[in-house]
């Protein structure tokens, strides 16, 4: 099976805090770790133990400038098999319809049976891969957290829905999955097997060579702005020493039925 | 003519969701002008139940009746929406698991923009809405600017919208199954496995003590089984910990596993997504100690401690052992 990954440098939000700048018109983004999107090294994972069963190659793909070349060695160091990068001056302000886009225009030059995104990223809209899927008119199924492969004609997947349900559907191949974190277990990377894929030679496409103009990568959703949103009321902020603060909570919790005793 | 919004109703049983009051106050709250029409797809005696449920909230109510759409898989339901909606259609759909599968497919069909997990609308500048959403799990907000005036397709997050308990619009309901055709795509339904039951049912709990991400280790989960003996309480806990495998689904609080009522919710190391939160039910009392002073848990907490919990933890556990 031939399966595309799409994934996404963003902040490490587990690394850092984020913060409104103080002109209000990005993240301050001064000395912020990034690293691959967690959920999109869920769906690397899964696209690795896939081919390891049933054979076939894994391509990691990603739109974004010369430092995104790092996340695509990152994965390939946790074994896929080749990257490509969609870079371009044009493509700089990219909202989820423009990188679905870019991704279609790179896609329609290869063959693939299975295409995976992780579920969402940094912006929380979780969009792409349900875009791409229309554009490319295939079957689409977002939160996906079992996949099980059945022939080259179809697959079943389980997709996360409320309750901890799970909804299990049958697709025709090719399609577009989202994926949900929790799926698997994916696997260390390590600084040799980072090492080992140092030298690989790692395609670029920009917009001239995907037939794109400015037109279909201009943004038709933009921000405005950044801001900390009014806490409103807010919790009571408990302060002073630790025995001051664990004094007061006992009282609370003891008011409030916190404490069965 | 007046701008025509669409609020896409999903439902379960027979019965509307939620997001059905609370979307006829968001499409007045984007356009008070516009012409809103609720849409309900499904079949049989529970769809028209619901479709006469939402006739209640909004004038004109669009129920598109199909046996395909017995279990509204999200492939069908989007074809049949392409088939009847209007090219300019503003359409709103609930941001969870059904709307994270049908949108924003749905907006490349339509070639109608998308605005994903909207909190608010901010105000409508002749075709240009501003919307708010968040980024970064709500750590930071963001306006966003888009051009309406050809139609987008906007997901909503339930509960960002206040329902009007008083609304009654005794609207009328429209078949609209004739123009829909045929509905056959390349995913098909199986079936619904249902969450096993795990060794505690913690929407029973009248107490729990909650762990997050914040505990950092598996081996740390000792402190939070340690007071929430103290306590007599049970211990949930959030997303990334059952993904790391380090407790059992079932005892995950949010959207994608338990909704949770208790008396006192005690959040450790949580930080607080909307997920996580849509979870909490019955208005409980809710304690949070997290390290993170900006983390969103601190908006909705009732009290606030910023603490290490693998410190704070065991000399809560020793306090409480002692009283």
């Amino acid at each position: 099976m031939e399966i595309l990954v799409c994934v996404k440098r963003v902040p490490d939000t587990s690394e850092n805090e984020i913060q409104v700048n103080s002109s209000g018109t990005d993240i301050e983004r001064d000395d912020l770790v990034y690293s691959v999107n967690e959920w999109d090294n869920y769906a690397v994972e899964e696209a690795i133990q896939i081919r390891d069963r049933v054979g076939g190659s894994v391509t990691v793909m990603t739109v974004g400038d010369d430092e995104s070349e790092e996340v695509l060695r990152r994965e390939m160091a946790m074994g896929a098999d080749n990257g490509i990068l969609l870079s371009d001056d044009a493509f700089e302000n990219a909202d989820g319809r423009a990188v679905a886009s870019i991704l279609k225009a790179a896609i329609d030059k290869g063959k693939y049976d299975l295409i995976l995104t992780g579920a969402q990223a940094d912006d929380g809209a979780g969009q792409v891969g349900g875009m791409l899927a229309a554009m490319l008119d295939v079957p689409y199924a977002s939160l996906v957290n079992i996949i099980e492969t059945i022939d080259d004609q179809k697959i079943k997947v389980g997709r996360e829905i409320a309750g901890g349900n799970q909804e299990m559907n049958e697709m025709n191949l090719p399609c577009v999955l989202s994926i949900q974190t929790g799926i698997n277990e994916p696997r260390y990377v390590g600084i040799r097997g980072i090492r080992k894929v140092a030298s690989v030679e790692i395609p670029t496409m920009g917009a001239g060579d995907l037939g794109l103009d400015a037109d279909a990568v201009a943004p038709k959703v933009k921000r405005l702005d950044y801001f900390v949103p009014d806490m409103g009321e807010g919790a009571e902020m408990l302060e002073g020493s630790t025995e001051e603060i664990i004094e007061k909570l006992m009282e609370l919790l003891k008011a409030k039925g916190g404490i069965k005793s | 003519m007046s701008r025509q919004v669409f609020a896409y109703i999903i439902h379960k049983d027979g019965k509307a969701d939620d997001t059905a009051m609370e979307f006829a106050v968001a499409a007045r709250k984007l356009d008070a002008n516009a012409e809103v029409t609720a849409v309900v797809a499904g079949t049989g005696a529970a769809l028209d139940a619901v479709a006469n449920e939402v006739a209640a909230l909004y004038k004109t109510v669009w129920k598109i009746d199909n046996a395909a759409l017995e279990y509204p898989v999200a492939d069908m339901v989007r074809k049949a929406l392409v088939g009847i909606l209007p090219k300019d259609a503003v359409v709103l759909v609930p941001h969870e698991h059904f709307g994270l599968d049908m949108a924003p497919g749905l907006s490349i069909q339509l070639d109608s923009p998308y605005i994903a997990d909207v909190v608010d609308f901010e105000s409508l500048d002749g075709g240009t809405l501003n919307a708010v959403r968040q980024e970064y799990s709500g750590m930071v907000s963001t306006h966003v600017a888009c051009d309406i005036e050809g139609g987008a397709v906007i997901t909503v997050r339930p509960g960002a919208f206040q329902a009007d308990e008083n609304a009654a619009a005794g609207g009328t309901v429209a078949d609209k199954s004739g123009d829909v055709g045929d509905l056959t795509v390349g995913r098909r339904y199986l079936e619904t496995v249902v969450a096993e039951v795990g060794d505690v049912d913690i929407t029973k709990s009248e107490i729990l003590v909650s762990v997050g991400r914040g505990i950092e280790d598996e081996d740390n989960l000792e402190i939070v089984h340690d007071l929430a003996k103290a306590m007599g309480a049970d211990v949930s806990c959030s997303r990334p910990i059952v993904d790391a495998k380090w407790l059992e689904k079932s005892r995950q609080v949010g959207t994608s596993g338990q909704t949770v009522s208790p008396k006192v919710y005690l959040a450790c190391g949580i930080s607080g997504s909307f997920q996580h939160m849509g979870g909490i039910k019955g208005a409980p009392f809710i304690v949070a100690v997290n390290k993170n002073a900006k983390a969103p848990i601190f908006q909705v907490a009732d009290i606030g401690i910023v603490a290490d919990i693998l410190e704070f933890l065991p000399e809560l556990t020793e306090a409480v052992e002692e009283a």
